[in-house]
């Protein structure tokens, strides 16, 4: 019985997400095997840092990560100081005065990342189409974390057939091939200050998991209550279980 | 609960409460000592389970509703808010988040433990008929519960699901335009769901109780479709199915929660995680997957119903989509007089069985047919195809089979009584075990 309910369950969930997760006409990005994955998998924190390095001295240059703050930059690993320190490299507009002025100054940590652009207009002004915000682009997208890593290194010459106009940039996983986005990383592009490989892979991968964590940051404390909580319902139906067989035993 | 004969309660405030309002005695009789057949297998479970997640869903829906904000600007962004820095605001979401896929499935398979076991059969019609309301209103809120996030799926199934009402003839612009509260889905679209969102699992909860009513006077139906006939084809409540429905629950909680905790967003669509933008289609618009069998049989009408040799149309293909659609479910509340077959449960109808179960995997297929993009292909063909053979079989099961079997079908003899019925199964038990 349980086994009809769970295989009818199986073949469900089978049956409706695993079409949903195919994305028309373009190659699968390739399966990174990342730490994050798995019921006990949890982020790696010196690649979330390094993530964070390539976000601000790349990335940051045309996409915003609006809903992180830069407390939130202590999951990283990252103490209140160094959070503190990070902040007050960045300005952001604060205000309105007791004179009714807008001002600047450094962040603070409660603040959000600021964004490189005043509104979606002015992003779209400077790149022809506006870059999509990140903090939930591993959520956003299928294939998750392995998408944006294949985007990243995906990038080829376009096939001779396939003219680009100006602007446009072939790419081996984008759906439709056609990106706005010229190629982001180059082997050495970012200094990594912990001996770590400097090429577009590795960059990749350690921008791909802070995103990861920038779209779910609390994925290890939900993993973490599953298990308790699965553990918990597990030792609760097994002493039902038991009670209901000592109840029904002398029922027929 | 009516105030018959009432027994007094040893407990002085019990006492004091009950002879006043009866409510103890109500209790007592509803769900201590109420009779209940003693043969029930697991699928009985079901209600009590949905019945569980109908609480879930109110009880995280409003504390999600102290955190949200029903503005097509910050409904987003709110939304990750309550991610984000709502102390166990992630938890609340994906509870309630996947709540709404497990509160259907459980509501799935108790409809079709009804189905399967002639649970609408005289004299449940009504019962039936409660239910399958509980099911529309079940599918309102869920529909208009997934715009509330705003993400892209939100505002473009909304938009698709809204405009259906505009093949209505005559009025069914004006519709459109009352259910957007102006030209496009906009902001009065989202403020009028929220409101609605909130409204319907009080309306459902309401008829939740009519509907248990119901049973409580009929007494449940068993998986031998045959009525009690007397104290030893039943058991009181409680114990015995208290915690019989509590371990089940368990059991289903601990699926529930393997999705909640390990992957949330599984049954979900990734779209959703980006902010609606009314100048930006998807490339696939999908329903929920709970909505998938029906949006198949939508999308299976891809022709209209002219007046031969002229240019006059009678049904448009959307309109015929439209209905093919809500009439789908519209059957289920004359299934009773549908199948007017005598005998209530498929065990004792082996040639009824046989085309439920065809139903049951057509349905699950329409499911599929419905996840797949417009030009999707299937051995060659347009999945079209398989699609409006699917829906076709759908609806013969219910407007041609099931009123010609009532009438030749012969079927299985029936037990004498439930008693007799179970203690031949102990019997022949024994006997295996004993070999």
């Amino acid at each position: 019985m349980k086994k009809t309910l769970l295989s009818l369950l199986a073949v469900v969930t089978c049956a409706y997400s695993a079409p949903a997760l195919a994305s028309g006409g373009t190659e699968a990005p390739p399966h990174v095997h990342w730490e994050f994955s798995g019921p006990f998998g949890t982020y790696d924190r010196a690649a979330l840092q390094r993530g964070l390095k390539i976000y601000r001295e790349v990335c940051s240059s045309c996409h915003a990560v609006k809903h992180l703050a830069f407390r939130n930059l202590t999951d990283l690993g990252y103490n209140e100081e160094q959070v503190k320190a990070i902040a007050a490299e960045y300005t952001v507009t604060d205000g309105p005065d007791e004179d009714g002025e807008m001002f600047e100054r450094p962040a603070r940590p409660s603040d959000r990342f600021p964004s490189p652009y005043p509104n979606e207009n002015a992003a779209k002004a400077a790149n022809g189409v506006a870059p999509p915000d990140l903090s939930l682009i591993v959520k956003a997208r299928h294939h998750g974390a392995n998408h944006v890593f294949g985007i990243l290194t995906g990038y080829e010459e376009a096939p001779e057939d396939h003219p680009l106009a100006d602007g446009q940039h072939w790419n081996k996983y984008m759906p439709g091939h056609v990106i706005a986005m010229a190629k982001p990383l180059s082997n050495g592009q970012v200094t990594y200050e912990d001996g770590t490989i400097e090429t577009v892979e590795q960059y990749a991968q350690d921008v791909a998991q802070f995103l990861a964590w920038a779209s779910e940051p609390d994925l290890e404390a939900r993993k973490r209550f599953g298990i308790s909580a699965l553990i918990f319902l597990a030792v609760f139906a097994g002493v039902m279980y038991r009670l209901k067989k000592a109840v029904w035993k002398d029922v027929h | 609960m009516g105030h018959g004969e009432r027994t007094a309660f040893e407990n002085p405030v019990i006492e004091w409460i009950d002879s006043r309002l009866p409510i103890f005695t109500m209790m007592q009789k509803e769900y201590g000592v109420f009779p209940t057949p003693k043969n029930f297998n697991y699928f009985w479970n079901f209600g009590a389970i949905a019945m569980f997640m109908l609480v879930t869903m109110i009880v995280t829906g409003i504390v999600l509703a102290m955190h949200y904000t029903a503005n097509t600007h910050l409904a987003f962004d709110s939304v990750e808010r309550i991610m984000r820095d709502v102390n166990g605001g992630w938890l609340l979401r994906y509870i309630h988040m996947n709540g709404a896929s497990f509160f259907f499935i459980a509501v799935y398979i108790h409809i079709f433990r009804g189905m399967y076991y002639g649970s609408y059969k005289r004299p449940r019609e009504l019962l039936w008929i409660l239910g399958v309301a509980i099911f529309l209103l079940m599918m309102a809120t869920a529909f208009i519960g997934y715009v509330l996030p705003w993400g892209q799926m939100s505002l473009w199934g909304a938009t698709v699901i809204t405009n259906l009402f505009s093949a209505i003839p005559l009025v069914g612009d004006s519709i459109v335009t009352l259910l957007w509260g102006g030209f496009s889905v906009d902001n009065p679209t989202l403020t009028r769901f929220f409101a609605l969102h909130y409204l319907l699992p009080f309306v459902i909860f309401a008829v939740v109780f009519i509907h248990v009513w119901a049973l409580h006077i009929t007494g449940s139906n068993n998986p031998l479709g045959i009525d009690t006939k007397g104290p030893q084809d039943t058991v009181p409540f409680n114990p015995y199915y208290t915690i019989k429905d509590s371990f089940g629950l368990v059991v289903f909680l601990m699926l529930y929660a393997l999705f909640i905790f390990f992957m949330p967003n599984a049954l979900g669509h990734p779209d959703n995680y980006t902010p609606a933008n009314p100048l930006v289609t998807p490339a696939h618009i999908v329903p929920e997957w709970y909505f998938l069998p029906f949006y198949a049989i939508l999308r299976a009408i891809t022709f209209s119903i002219d007046i031969p040799f002229t240019d006059i149309t009678i049904i448009t293909a959307k309109l015929g989509g439209v209905i093919a659609m809500f009439g789908s479910i519209l059957l289920w509340f004359v299934l009773p007089w549908l199948d007017s077959h005598p005998i209530r449960s498929a065990k004792f109808r082996p040639v009824f069985r046989y085309f439920f179960l065809l139903l049951l995997a057509d349905f699950i297929f329409l499911g599929y047919v419905g996840s797949q993009p417009a030009d999707a292909t299937m051995f060659g063909l347009p999945l079209s195809v398989f699609g409006l053979g699917a829906t076709a079989y759908y609806f013969a099961f219910f407007i041609v089979i099931l009123p010609w079997l009532s009438k030749h079908e012969k079927g299985r003899e029936l037990p004498a009584s439930i008693h007799e019925a179970v203690l031949a199964k102990n019997k022949k038990k024994a006997v295996e075990i004993s070999e």
